[in-house]
């Protein structure tokens, strides 16, 4: 596709949709959000750029295949549930780690969880993205 | 009935492959397995012989009563131990009889493989573990049948086998199943001591068929014989080791297993004794016929099945007993002989019983061994044959069934086998040598070791049989009746009815042998008569299956993607549409809610959008309404306080729109795609399955909600997960493996797309 103000606003936007993708799946566990919403913003707005920019830029602009990206987000899902199972516990048990804790203070909070989300967002995006690139390229 | 070439089951490897040099040790190092096994399994004899039972219990699904559990009694012990010491041997064999073949290591594998899963089977008390282990020597014995896969025959013998042990595996674990609900355990101890209410269950007649299905084919009764004879297209040693002790006796000891819960009635006793009868007679009429010492052995097996079955059909102490000495007498002979033709075949180049005479002064060794577990078979005094078989006319003498026809087919049966015998052992060896395809020669040592142990032990056993009543006949005899059992086995009974029974048998026997080429001709020309036999039927049932393959894959499988989404939502209306009238849940509202004016709003969105998707002529437009209505819809879960199922509803319509919007310009136009017709049935679908979810939808609201999983998650959520968002937390924590399982969905279902755009379009991936 070939228009301009398109081609002008989608550099803005999704850089923005990019940040705000990270933003909900970080806030995800405490408010509306998560790995598969955050997943799933980032994918259209990869998606839009595809579409103002043509396929070939956009396969540029991820700079790593998409399959690969699914299958990597698959890989760090799996990894958080072993990660539990190695500890002894069932496999995908919850383990939290609260970085500077203090008294009245959590502290920052990290987890295995996170990393499952973190996965959760891979999948979708390099899932989403391998469809709209393939499809993109083939029409 | 299979053709006989010459060293058929020595294949010269495929081209291009190297033959691994032969080595002077081949087969010593894989048969210390065996080996080490046989010394376990005998230091457990003393143990077993005084009558306690070992058990070992590992838990494996503890929540569905499965486990990994061990229990070694006396029939255990005395399968666990023919499998391990005839397995040493045979393993030991295979390296000279394979010697150089290139796939040597591989049929190590799969020969201990198949070791394993047999002593596994007969170990079992678990009856899901009995199972997993049964379907195990299926699938290894398929492996090994087949090992000469470059042979059609081989192939199609090793899916014959598996097809038939398998279907009739399919039918044990519905049986199994069936009787571990019916005894409330899966454990065979425990279901043993329930044994009279599983008789007197209703279920109980198809606990039976379903058990004996599976026992049957493996262990080759009439009419599912023929996959046996079949699977002499493997290697040799593998025909002695499946065909003597290990898995066609996998069926054997299924019904000696279930003997002390599923016998003891007039079906199984009827059964049991005909289908046993009527195999032990056919196949030594068959085993006459035969021109190929292989196969003729192969016959003999049925006939050593049969008996087996026969007596294992009886309650007797006396049929039981006899059932387990002829066990340990067959497996003892019968893998020595396998293994002997193997050496002839092996040493001359060829197994036809016409081109074989006079081997005796190439082959002295090999030719004491044939006579030695030759006369055993036959049961010819001192031998532990002659044993096996005074006790069998004494068993079959008191069976409750039918004494008269039990023992006369055992007496056809054995005369049969004397007849068989001499064809094997006096034949080739004596007489005028004639010219054979290889000049004969003795086997290495390690080849004629096995036969000439296992003969020597029917001779050792028969001359002092107390050796094996105290280890293996009396418990054995004991675990399936449940109780002590004395069998004094001995050469010299004084003159009785099994006594004459048994001149009459060698009588009978020498007289057969004496007019065998004869009978054979005749055989022969009685089967070219035939119309047709197993083995063709089989055939036959398999194109009919693959016909009904086809034109059910025809009817159903259109490729039509509209005609697949019709007959979906057609049933979806149909079932919940049958299910609200049938459970009379069909509620109307008393009065119309009282919406907001906002809530007007989405509706009338909602409503517009459908309107133009289905009026419009452009296909953008109509995927452009369809997004408007999932719009509406990710607003009414916005208004109802769902703000994360929103937001995805939301984002999912987009990239339904953007990924639709992407293909749509290679679709054709809206209007050629659908006639008026159509269109109409089209509507009265989707009216329906609109109407059936509504009224669905007002039925769930009819009903107070069950809040209680909601208020869990609520006061867990913090506290266990540190999460205030319940969604999330559900989806990141408490259920993170069903999570899992869905990305997993994703990721698959983009790579199929990805290699089902790339390949339709065949353009190479990039």
């Amino acid at each position: 596709m070939n228009s301009l103000i398109l081609n002008a606003a989608t550099r803005l936007l999704v850089a923005l949709m990019l940040l705000f993708s990270v933003y909900m799946l970080l806030r995800g566990h405490n408010e509306p959000g998560g790995g598969f919403i955050g997943g799933l913003i980032a994918a259209i707005g990869l998606a839009l750029y595809a579409i103002a920019q043509g396929p070939a830029a956009a396969r540029r602009a991820l700079r790593v295949e998409p399959r690969a990206i699914a299958v990597t987000g698959l890989g760090i899902a799996i990894l958080a549930g072993i990660w539990a199972a190695l500890s002894g516990d069932a496999p995908f048990t919850g383990k939290w780690w609260f970085v500077g804790a203090e008294e009245g203070g959590k502290g920052l909070p990290l987890s295995n969880v996170l990393v499952f989300d973190i996965g959760v967002y891979l999948v979708v995006v390099g899932a989403v993205m391998t469809l709209v690139l393939t499809l993109e390229e083939e029409a | 009935m299979i053709s006989v070439d010459a060293h058929r089951d020595l294949q010269t490897p495929e081209a291009g492959e190297t033959r691994r040099r032969p080595s002077a040790f081949g087969g010593l190092l894989p048969a210390t397995v065996p080996l080490a096994l046989t010394i376990v399994f005998s230091a457990c004899l003393p143990t077993i012989a005084a009558g306690e039972v070992i058990r070992i219990t590992y838990q494996w699904v503890p929540s569905l009563g499965i486990g990994l559990s061990i229990m070694i009694d006396g029939l255990s012990l005395t399968f666990a131990l023919l499998i391990s010491a005839i397995g040493v041997f045979v393993v030991m064999y295979s390296g000279a009889y394979l010697s150089g073949h290139p796939h040597l290591r591989r049929f190590y594998l799969y020969l201990l493989s198949f070791m394993v899963a047999m002593l596994g089977l007969v170990l079992a008390d678990n009856l899901i573990m009995l199972f997993v282990f049964w379907e195990l020597t299926t699938v290894t014995s398929y492996l090994l049948i087949g090992f000469d896969h470059a042979s059609g025959k081989a192939r199609r013998s090793a899916l014959q086998a598996l097809l038939l042990t398998g279907a009739g595996g399919l039918a044990l674990l519905a049986g199994l199943i069936l009787l571990g609900i019916v005894a409330g355990s899966l454990e065979l101890s425990e279901i043993e001591r329930v044994a009279d209410a599983v008789r007197a269950d209703a279920l109980y007649l198809p606990i039976l068929v379903l058990v004996l299905l599976g026992a049957f084919t493996k262990s080759a009764q009439i009419p599912f014989h023929f996959w046996l004879p079949n699977a002499m297209a493997a290697p040799t040693p593998v025909s002695a080791y499946l065909h003597s002790a290990t898995m066609v006796k996998a069926g054997i000891y299924l019904l000696a297993r279930m003997h002390p819960t599923l016998s003891g009635t007039e079906v199984w006793l009827w059964t049991l004794t005909v289908f046993g009868a009527v195999t032990a007679v056919v196949a030594s009429v068959l085993a006459l016929r035969q021109t190929d010492l292989k196969l003729a052995l192969a016959y003999t097996t049925l006939m050593a099945l049969g008996t087996l079955t026969m007596f294992l059909g009886a309650d007797a102490k006396v049929a039981i007993a006899a059932a387990m000495t002829f066990l340990v007498v067959h497996s003892l002979y019968k893998a020595a002989l396998f293994l002997i033709v193997g050496i002839i075949d092996h040493g001359t180049g060829t197994r036809e019983v016409a081109r074989l005479r006079g081997l005796a002064r190439a082959m002295p060794i090999t030719a004491a061994a044939t006579a030695a577990a030759a006369l055993s078979m036959a049961g010819f005094p001192p031998f532990l044959g002659f044993i096996g078989k005074e006790l069998k006319y004494e068993g079959a003498l008191a069976v409750a069934s039918e004494p008269l026809f039990v023992a006369t087919a055992a007496v056809l049966a054995n005369a049969l086998m004397v007849a068989v015998a001499g064809v094997v052992a006096i034949r080739p060896f004596h007489g005028e040598r004639l010219d054979t395809p290889k000049a004969p020669h003795e086997a290495p040592v390690r080849m004629w070791i096995g036969p000439v142990v296992l003969a020597a032990l029917g001779l050792t056993f028969g001359l002092a049989p107390s050796a094996i009543e105290d280890g293996f006949v009396q418990p054995a005899a004991a675990a399936i009746l449940g109780e002590e059992v004395i069998v004094k086995l001995a050469l010299w009974h004084g003159i009785n009815l099994p006594l004459l029974l048994s001149i009459l048998t060698f009588t009978l026997g020498l007289v057969i042998y004496a007019f065998h080429d004869r009978l054979r001709l005749g055989l022969a020309t009685i089967e070219a008569r035939l119309p047709t036999d197993s083995d063709q039927a089989w055939d036959r049932m398999l194109d009919g299956l693959k016909g009904l393959a086809a034109v059910q894959t025809r009817l159903l499988q259109s490729g039509v993607l509209r005609r697949y989404l019709f007959v979906v939502f057609a049933a979806l209306a149909l079932a919940v549409g049958y299910t609200l009238i049938a459970a009379d849940a069909v509620t109307l509202p008393a009065s119309w809610p009282r919406l907001a004016l906002q809530d007007w709003g989405v509706v009338g969105l909602i409503i517009a959008g459908t309107v133009m998707t289905i009026t419009t002529r452009s296909r953008l437009a109509a995927i452009c309404a369809l997004g408007v209505v999932g719009i509406g819809v990710a607003l009414i879960f916005l208004m109802y306080g769902a703000p994360d199922v929103a937001i995805t509803q939301l984002l999912v319509e987009t990239l339904v729109v953007v990924l639709v919007a992407v293909i749509m310009l290679r679709l054709p136009g809206l209007a050629e795609a659908s006639g008026m017709k159509r269109r109409r049935l089209d509507a009265l679908l989707a009216l329906a399955v609109g109407a059936v979810m509504t009224l669905t939808l007002l039925a769930v609201f009819d009903r107070p909600l069950d809040r209680s999983v909601t208020a869990f998650f609520e006061a867990n959520s913090v506290p266990e997960a540190y999460g205030r968002n319940i969604v999330n937390v559900i989806l990141v924590d408490f259920r993170a493996l069903d999570t899992f399982g869905e990305i997993a969905v994703v990721a698959v279902a983009a790579l199929a797309a990805y290699a089902l755009i790339r390949g339709v379009s065949g353009k190479a991936p990039r």
